[in-house]
Order: structure tokens, then C-alpha cells, then sequence
């Protein structure tokens, strides 16, 4: 008879090593691909959430073109992508061509790891392209750019008789229609924006606050604006957001409630647009409301190409059609993904023309005024003392004063 | 410890262990072939050794190597010699995630240790049914961490997990189980305690049925009551296998981690920021990969004190029967 301890051990034993099998990273796979083909690989994160698909597409039209070049993807949510590729370049095992944004293109440009591309960069925004320069060489491509911008459900609104967000609104007009459209006995709430690091510079920037000092020596948040940034972002906690506790901060927390109709604003990326395209309401978005002044987070993600790749030049024509090819384009611009840095601004005319959100011209209003996150060298180190110390006064484990004293002190010993 | 373990009553404590290698060499005779001898030794070892060299021993001495180095993974090394280790050592975090891990080890050696003496004493009588026991107790230990810690988030979700809702339904207000740094650390302590009870039990269960049946008639018709006999030769002659699980929970105790990780990633307010939490941190979130070898080698110097101090100390209280 078998013993049912062993017999356990031996199902576990063998579930365990089908999980290390599927674990085991494609970063080490070498498919030879078919026919003497030259595999590339590309590592990214940003299709993750939603437009696999477009990604996909774009593949299939490059590979179409070049029947030579197989193009392998590998995925990584963004949560996890910069540990995967940080491992994968120590050990050797990077991709080909990679993705990487701009707050982490510093630091690998620095590093030697980059190959040098040489590429006709007249298809780009010029500001876009010199922003992947390093020391005068290019070393990465400009993909995509994006902003946050404020999404409202105009059912919602239409419901509790609020009137709609403006380009005119400041952060008064926000709480107030917050509080207005928070019914916690119907699990529906007014607002959503997460007291983190990426919302609090921006806030700060909002409320006429700065990050650093000029110079970037030391930190210059501990001020009335970051205390009035901190406050802003954390007493939205338990009023009219969801706590950590019911769940906010978890993956797919935020554009689940969303899509299931129980949130009236939401503080999001406008890489949103495609995956919120089917949902069963009607919803628009507008350049996020200010208080001293305007300020939009804007985004620019870069794609790069390994120094140790074997094929550098199958790798960049892969990336030269991944940044600017039209197919590219149209599929950005269709699926309301984020934005292709192309110069040609009449390509991008089709993008405004879509629906939803009417308002897409939102997303270029925003642009007018943008804050760029502060970069140290101990960047995630900071992020995550940021984070932290919000949450301590969202949780109220911390005054917001004290709150932001700490953060503040914490980020200093980091610069 | 294999000999000690199995508390053959005929062998007294003060006796030196017996030396099986020498007395092999001795009986196996190879014509004085120790060419030959060595070769059948080395090839006895092999399967152990090579893949105790290559993803033990080469990893243990180059993260020594780069301990001594500032390293973010991607630029290359500049040596630093023992900088990294002052640091750490005046660093608060590293003193902090210290005393988290002792937290943790307070907490979830007591636990474990009881629940899985609980579970060995009540599978070791008469029970119907006591094999399916054993199994059902056993299967966490070989189940996967992150499947069991994703479980434990789910039961413990202090908005709609399951243990709140069956609180709730008594009148309790459940607490915010990994969202309160007051609860976090018992909800890791609980959930490691439940998938680690059955090892517990497994070794005690063995330590007991090895303990003589006439000693406890002997015992009863000395009149003493169920406790006496538990207290005066149960326990006592379970101490070599509590022995064991005591020094191997603690090693795991230092070395918690996955749990750690997918439950609270170290959160809320840092309250469960374990040391192997911390040496990941600095490594894949922070790029201080020199740090956080540094950081590896002080646990690695704490949890040998603390195992050679418990084997020295092991003859005040391990009775080998």
C-alpha cells in the first residue's frame, strides 16, 4: 500500500518542480527560431495590463517585413520588470533590446551596457530623442510618451446630480465633488488617487512646492506646500477612497473598481483609454485639477539595445519599427495606447478623432504643463521612504506633519 | 544526530559518539588500494557534494567577494574592503530587521513547538482514521510557500477575508491583520506556524514512538497521574528529537523570508522587515548588492553563535535515554 504521507510528498514534489519549470524565466531560453531565422528578444513591460494584443500586432507586421528576424517578447508587469532586468544583465541573460523609462535609462546608459545606436532620428520629437542621448551618443530610442490625467464616470456624476470636472478645476472642486459622490452604503466611492511617491511630487508641483533645493542637495518638500501636497493625497484614505485595508494599493485594485462602475474619478495614465474602451457606462477625462497651479505627471518610456547582444543590428531595426513604424502608429493610436514619439503630429490627428473619452485633447492640454519626477542615484530608495511615510499618515499612525518631517529627513540621508 | 534521536536505551549520555568513518576504514579492506578506496568514497560523495559546491559553498564565497564591493548589478564592482560592514552595523534598518527576526522567532518557536507537540501526542494514540491525520497535517510542510502565504492573505484580508467575516459574525471587530504593523508579524507568526506544525509533529511523533512502553506501565504502577507521566518521561525522552527541531526552527526562524515577502513585502510601516527581506531589498529593489552580502554574512555569523551555543548547550537538558 502506498503511504499517504509519501504519496503527498510525492504530488507536492512534483507540482513543485512543474512550477520551478514554468518559473524558470524565458530570460535563459535560446529558441533557435525556424530556418536559420535571427531571433531577437525583447524584454518590456508596457504592454502588460491590457495591450498584449497591440504589442503582438506590431510583431507580426515587423516579422512580415522581415521574414528573417524572429522577434521573441517576454513580458514582465512593471512591478517586477526592473528587478527581472537588473538580474538578467548581471547574470548575463538580458534581451537583445529592452525596455527601459527614462528615470532608468541614467543609470544604464551610465553603466556601459547599452550599445550605441545609429539611426536617421529626424521621425522623432526631437526632445524625446535627446532625451535618450548619453554623453552626446544615442543609446536608446524614444517609444512612447503618456500622461496622467483625471477619469471620471459621467453616469455617476449624472446620478448624484454633480456637475462635471472642468479643465478649471482646482483641488477645492475636486473634494468637494468627492465627498458629494462617495455612497459607502452602495460601495461606490468619490475618489481615487494613491498616497505614493509618483502622486506626491506631482501634488507638490500642484501646490506650488519643490522637491529639492536648486542645487539638488537637500530636500526642500518640508514645507507648507508638501505638508498641503501630503495632506491633499492623504486624507482621500477612509473619506472618499478605500483604505489599504479594504484593499487600495493592490494590483488591478483601482481600474477593477472603476471598470465595475463604483468609483467617479480616478487619477490615472492614459495608457488606461484601450483596456476602458468596452465598459458599460460613459466616462471622459480632463487635465487633472491644480491648486496653486497645473502640473501633469508625464511619462517617456525608451527601448535600448544590449552591448552583448549578438545581433545588434537585427536588434535595432526591430526597435527603429517598434518606435516609429506607421503600423505603430495607427495601432497606438487605435488602441489608445500610450503615445508613439513620432515628429509628424499630423499621424497623431486620427488619436483625437476616437472616442472614448471625447475629451482626448485633454491629454495634449496636459502636456502644456508638466513635472518631471526628481532623479537621485539611490532613486528606489527614496521612492519607497516617500511611500512610506504617506502611508504612516494615511494609515494616521503619523501626524501629516510629522509625516512629511520624516520623509524629509529619510530622503536627505539619501542624497 | 541520527543516533541521538532514535534514544536506544542502551548507550549512557556520557559516551562519546561512535566514529563510523574509521571504523569502515578499518573493516572494508581494498588490499591497500587507496587509490581505488578513495575513488568509490568520492564516488559515494558526488551526488551530494557537487551540488553542495556549485549552488552552496561557490555562491557562500563569492558573496564574500562581494561584500568586500559597492555593486548595483549593472555597473561593474569597486572594492570598498569592509566599509559595507561598518555601515550596516551603524545602520538603525539593520539592527532593526534584526530585532523584527527575533520578533518573528519568539513568537513562532513557542507555537510551533507546542501545536505540533499537540498534533504528535493525539496522532500517537488509538485514533481512527490517525494515518489521514498525519497526511492532512503533514501536506502544508511540502506545500509551496507562496501558494500557503497567498492563502493566509486571502483568509486574514481584513476588509473581506474569511477569518474577519467568521469574526464578524460573533461580534468581534477583526483587526487589520497585514495592514496594522501591530498585526502583521503575528499574521506571518500564524501562517508559519500552520505550515510548519506537521514537520514539528512528524519529528515528535518519531521521538515518541521510540519511547519505551514498560517505563509508563513502570510509571502506573507507581501511581502517578497522566501529567506526571507526560512531564517525567515523555518530555525527557523526547528531548533529543526536541533537540533537533528546536536547532533546525531556528535556522529556518533566521532565514524566514517567503512568507515574509508575498504576505507583507516587508510592510506595513517596515513592521515585518525581516533580515532576508532586507538583504532581497537592498539587492533587487536598491541595487546595493554589496550591502546586502554583507548583510547575508552577519546572519550567517549570528545564526552559527546562536547554533553552537545550543549545542553546547544541549547536555544541561537533552537526555539520551
Amino acid at each position: 500500500m502506498t503511504h499517504p504521507i509519501r504519496l503527498g510528498a510525492v504530488a507536492a514534489a512534483a507540482a513543485l518542480l512543474a512550477l520551478s519549470a514554468c518559473s524558470q524565466g524565458s530570460a535563459t531560453r535560446e529558441d533557435g527560431g525556424e530556418d536559420g531565422q535571427t531571433v531577437v528578444r525583447y524584454m518590456e513591460f508596457s504592454s502588460n495590463g491590457g495591450n498584449e494584443q497591440n504589442l503582438e500586432a506590431i510583431v507580426a507586421a515587423f516579422e512580415e517585413e522581415n521574414p528573417d528576424i524572429d522577434v521573441q517578447v517576454e513580458t514582465t508587469p512593471y512591478a517586477d520588470y526592473f528587478t527581472k532586468l537588473q538580474t538578467a544583465v548581471a547574470g548575463g541573460t538580458e534581451a537583445d533590446a529592452f525596455e527601459l523609462n527614462y528615470e532608468n535609462f541614467v543609470t544604464y546608459a551610465d553603466s556601459g551596457a547599452l550599445a550605441e545606436l545609429d539611426v536617421d532620428g529626424d521621425a522623432y520629437t526631437p526632445s524625446l530623442l535627446e532625451a535618450f542621448q548619453h554623453d552626446g551618443v544615442q543609446l536608446g530610442l524614444p517609444e512612447s510618451f503618456s500622461d496622467v490625467v483625471l477619469f471620471y464616470n459621467k453616469d455617476l456624476f449624472a446620478a448624484a446630480g454633480v456637475p462635471e470636472p472642468t479643465a478649471d478645476w482646482t483641488w477645492e472642486d475636486e473634494r468637494a465633488a468627492a465627498e458629494a459622490l462617495t455612497d459607502t452604503a452602495a460601495g461606490v466611492w468619490g475618489d481615487y488617487q494613491p498616497a505614493t511617491f509618483h502622486e506626491f511630487y506631482k501634488a507638490l508641483a500642484q501646490a506650488g512646492g519643490q522637491f529639492l533645493t536648486e542645487d539638488g542637495s537637500a530636500t526642500a518638500f518640508n514645507s507648507p506646500e508638501g505638508i498641503a501636497a501630503a495632506r491633499w493625497l492623504t486624507e482621500k484614505s477612509g473619506t472618499v477612497m478605500p483604505t489599504e485595508a479594504e484593499g487600495a494599493g493592490t494590483p488591478d485594485f483601482d481600474s477593477t473598481l472603476f471598470r465595475e462602475g463604483k468609483l467617479a474619478m480616478w487619477h490615472s495614465g492614459i495608457w488606461m483609454f484601450g483596456p476602458l474602451a468596452d465598459v458599460p457606462f460613459e466616462w471622459d477625462v480632463v487635465v487633472e485639477p491644480g491648486d496653486q497651479t497645473k502640473a501633469s505627471a508625464m511619462f517617456t518610456n525608451g527601448v535600448v539595445v544590449s552591448a552583448n547582444s549578438e545581433h545588434p543590428e537585427e536588434a535595432q531595426a526591430w526597435l527603429e519599427f517598434l518606435t516609429s513604424s506607421d503600423t505603430t502608429v495607427e495601432t497606438r493610436l487605435d488602441a489608445g495606447w500610450e503615445l508613439p514619439p513620432i515628429a509628424d503630429q499630423d499621424k497623431l490627428a486620427p488619436y483625437l478623432e476616437q472616442t472614448p473619452p471625447a475629451n482626448r485633447q485633454a491629454v495634449f492640454d496636459a502636456l502644456d504643463e508638466t513635472v518631471l519626477p526628481p532623479v537621485i542615484v539611490r532613486q528606489q530608495e527614496m521612492q519607497d521612504a516617500v511611500t512610506e511615510e504617506l502611508g504612516n499618515a494615511a494609515a494616521g499612525r503619523k501626524t501629516v506633519e510629522q509625516a512629511v518631517a520624516d520623509a524629509a529627513a529619510r530622503v536627505d540621508e539619501l542624497l | 544526530m541520527s543516533t541521538a534521536t532514535t534514544g536506544r536505551p542502551t548507550r549512557p549520555a556520557t559516551q562519546p559518539p561512535r566514529r563510523p568513518g574509521k571504523r569502515h576504514r578499518n573493516t572494508l579492506r581494498y588490499g591497500g588500494n587507496r587509490l581505488r578506496y578513495a575513488g568509490i568514497v568520492a564516488l559515494f560523495l558526488a551526488p551530494s557534494l557537487v551540488p553542495l559546491t556549485l549552488f552552496t559553498l561557490v555562491p557562500m564565497v563569492s558573496s564574500l567577494w562581494v561584500s568586500l564591493h559597492d555593486w548595483n548589478l549593472i555597473t561593474p564592482m569597486e572594492f570598498v574592503g569592509l566599509a559595507n560592514y561598518r555601515e550596516l552595523l551603524s545602520d538603525g534598518d539593520t539592527w532593526a530587521a534584526f530585532g523584527h527576526t527575533l520578533g518573528y522567532i519568539a513568537g513562532y518557536l513557542p507555537l510551533v513547538y507546542v501545536l505540533g507537540l499537540a498534533a504528535a501526542l493525539a496522532l500517537n494514540t488509538a485514533l481512527r482514521g490517525r494515518n489521514v491525520f498525519r497526511a492532512a497535517y503533514f501536506l502544508p510542510v511540502v506545500t509551496s510557500w507562496v501558494v500557503v502565504a497567498l492563502l493566509w492573505r486571502w483568509l486574514l484580508s481584513p476588509a473581506n477575508g474569511l477569518v474577519n467575516h467568521l469574526l464578524g459574525l460573533v461580534g468581534i471587530d477583526g483587526p487589520g491583520w497585514w495592514t496594522d504593523p501591530a498585526w502583521a508579524m503575528p499574521s506571518v507568526i500564524l501562517a508559519s506556524a500552520w505550515k510548519d506544525l506537521g514537520f514539528v509533529m512528524i519529528i515528535l511523533l518519531a521521538g515518541l514512538q521510540s519511547v519505551p512502553g514498560e517505563l509508563y506501565d513502570a510509571a502506573r504502577v507507581d501511581g502517578t497521574s497522566a501529567w506526571q507521566r507526560f512531564r517525567y518521561v515523555t518530555l525527557p525522552l523526547l528531548s533529543p528529537s526536541t533537540f533537533f527541531v528546536v536547532v533546525i526552527s531556528l535556522i529556518n526562524g533566521f532565514q524566514v523570508f517567503d512568507q515574509v515577502y508575498v504576505m507583507t513585502g516587508g510592510g506595513p510601516a517596515g513592521a515585518t522587515e525581516v533580515v532576508v527581506q532586507q538583504i532581497y531589498d537592498l539587492t533587487f529593489r536598491y541595487g546595493r548588492a554589496g550591502d546586502a552580502s554583507a548583510l547575508s554574512w552577519l546572519l550567517f555569523v549570528v545564526v552559527l553563535v546562536v547554533t553552537i551555543i545550543q549545542v553546547r548547550g544541549q547536555r544541561r537538558w537533552v537526555t539520551y535515554a
